[in-house]
């Protein structure tokens, strides 16, 4: 008895210098924001009570008689700009897993491969950014001029387009480099390591039985790597709500006309730029439950299309 | 009869061995193609950030002429280092990840330690707790440290900019899962010569730990480095900006002086770059580690 208790104390010592700055940190902040949502702050003066006002005003609509107006018009093109970016995501965990699958070949190499592929994941951040920003300038840029070049040898009127200036290609632009960065990155070191958790005894079987490559893939390999490419597809999904801040704020500044502005940028814009914590919490909480239900959902449901073994 | 078998076992190998042949071949070409768009970009970086400021837009023959420049200026580095206080950027983001990987590491194992090998009541339920803050969206949590920040007039000090990075529930969650796997004997064995849990922490589990801690310090590390919205938000004067936000005011300073642009950004790569390569197995490591099943 006495030496259990002589654990539990020991245990909290342990965890107190953690535990303080998670609460502190991590935990309290849930709370506040929670309550921050209710209210209208810029963190100055004192906060003003507004009920439910914040999410009124965010996702209510209001009826002028003929159609009915959203009472924030730019949440709902941002909430389009966020999901139109996370197309690319079947793209990127697809890319992966090719990645993935070439590596697993028993090449020789493979340490350089990974060291280069691995490269703008370690780097990502404002230096990629600027330097994608010159690759994507239409007067000098390497993209366009390669195009340029592509044309002349097929005798083609290839030409870029001017990325940022349009709305389509400065978001084509911005999934383009997400793919660059991720396809070597995380994921396809966990799709290496599943792919190489799979008994070679399987294959040989499958051989003997006469299966061809394709088969193999879509008999063995894809069921057997089904834990992996579920958790990295939830965790893209909800990596999706919440991204695209700093790309933009470089390469863009959310634009043009706020094109390439999403949910985070958003949040970022009310609390800095707007000085609109209580707003900038509403939508926080907004884009935390969306992620919530999402992942709920395809915990419940996506659950049968894994085979665990 | 035995030599048809053997026969067709041998034919059936040399099919198989041209097969794998193929395989490896369309690997080879695949990695290579999509390696040299991986590298491709840092190569035009480093080519660009060697131009003189004109040279940037001629297009000239020989093609190779366009990457490896006839007149290689490195004064753009001297500009650059000038231009804006990137001493100063650099000190201030190796001064803030240093404290934070510390920071991390010690609060993070002790936590690790207690959740991993200590008996107490509703240790499953804190531990719960700590794994599913790692679900909430960052930007919940985002707003009401900057408000703390704010309220406690920690504006432009190195403590708004490490102090709430140290305590993360990702680090804790990272080495519990390591802890985990290491066998017990060891323990028991400490105990028995009198070791307590403190010495068993500091004697058995961290020099046991070593991968695991390595690789939670690698990420830390370039992951603070890379950090960019948190010391956008709570730093304003120059004197106190890291690398990233320096690099984020120094491109909005030099919008069109391209070559100056491309020098600045391979100056605040070479570091990232450096540790990458020397560390490199720990990402892969570190990887691993995430998905071990609690």
């Amino acid at each position: 008895m006495k030496a259990k208790r002589k654990e539990t104390i020991a245990a909290y010592l342990f965890l107190m210098p953690n535990l303080l700055g998670f609460m502190i940190f991590t935990s309290l902040p849930v709370v506040f924001s929670l309550v921050l949502s209710f209210f209208n702050w810029d963190i100055l003066s004192p906060p003003k009570f507004v009920g439910l006002g914040n999410f009124v005003r965010l996702l209510g609509f209001t009826f002028n008689g003929k159609n009915f107006i959203p009472n924030d018009p730019h949440f709902w093109y941002y909430a389009f700009n966020t999901v139109f970016l996370m197309l690319v995501i079947p793209l990127e965990v697809f890319g992966a897993l090719i990645v993935a699958t070439a590596m697993n070949q028993k090449i020789k190499g493979i340490t350089f491969y990974r060291t280069i592929f691995y490269l703008p994941t370690v780097c990502s951040g404002v230096a990629i950014a600027i330097m994608w920003k010159g690759l994507l300038n239409p007067d000098f840029g390497l993209l366009n001029g390669i195009l340029i070049k592509l044309g002349n040898l097929l005798h083609l009127d290839l030409h870029g387009p001017a990325w940022f200036t349009s709305p389509v290609w400065a978001r084509i632009a911005m999934m383009m480099i997400g793919l660059w960065l991720i396809i070597g990155g995380n994921n396809m070191l966990l799709f290496l390591a599943a792919l190489q958790g799979i008994p070679r005894d399987l294959y040989e079987a499958a051989e003997i039985d006469g299966a061809g490559g394709l088969q193999k893939f879509w008999k063995i390999t894809w069921p057997m790597i089904s834990p992996t490419t579920f958790f990295i597809a939830i965790m893209s999904i909800i990596g999706g709500f919440q991204g695209g801040f700093m790309l933009a704020y470089i390469l863009t500044g959310g634009g043009p006309g706020g094109a390439t502005t999403t949910f985070e940028y958003y949040i970022f814009n009310n609390l800095y730029t707007f000085q609109k914590a209580g707003y900038a919490a509403a939508i926080a909480w907004v884009l935390f439950l969306l992620i919530f239900i999402f992942t709920r959902f395809s915990w419940k449901h996506g659950g049968k299309l894994v085979q665990y073994h | 009869m035995k030599k048809v078998i053997e026969l067709t076992a041998e034919k059936s190998k040399s099919i198989r061995k041209k097969k794998e042949f193929a395989g490896k071949s369309l690997a080879y070409i695949l990695l290579s193609l999509i390696g040299i768009s991986m590298i491709l970009p840092f190569l035009w970086m480093i080519s660009t950030s060697l131009k003189e400021a004109q040279a940037v837009f001629e297009q000239v023959k020989p093609w190779w002429r366009n990457w490896i420049p006839a007149k290689i200026v490195l004064s753009n580095y001297v500009r650059a280092w000038h231009a804006v206080p990137f001493g100063r950027f650099y000190l201030n983001s190796v001064i803030v990840g240093l404290c934070v990987t510390f920071g991390v590491v010690f609060t993070s194992s002790l936590a690790a330690y207690a959740f991993a090998r200590l008996n107490f009541p509703g240790r499953d339920k804190l531990f719960f707790a700590y794994i599913a803050t790692m679900m909430i969206p960052g930007s919940v949590v985002l707003i009401p440290q900057f408000a703390i920040i704010r309220i406690a007039g920690w504006v432009d000090t190195y403590r708004a900019l490490i102090v709430p990075a140290t305590f993360t529930a990702f680090g804790t969650f990272l080495l519990r899962q390591f802890f985990m796997t290491l066998p017990k004997d060891l323990e028991d064995a400490a105990k028995i010569d009198g070791c307590g849990f403190f010495g068993t922490y500091l004697k058995i589990i961290l020099p046991l730990s070593k991968p695991a801690l390595a690789t939670l310090t690698t990420f830390t590390f370039i992951g603070n480095w890379n950090s960019f919205m948190w010391p956008l938000l709570v730093t304003n004067r120059t004197e106190l900006r890291t690398l990233p936000i320096g690099l984020e005011y120094f491109q909005s300073q030099y919008t069109t002086d391209w070559s100056l642009l491309m020098a600045g950004s391979v100056m605040a790569l070479i570091p990232v770059i450096i540790v990458f390569i020397f560390n490199q197995r720990f990402f892969v490591e570190g990887v691993k580690l995430q998905g071990i099943k609690g």
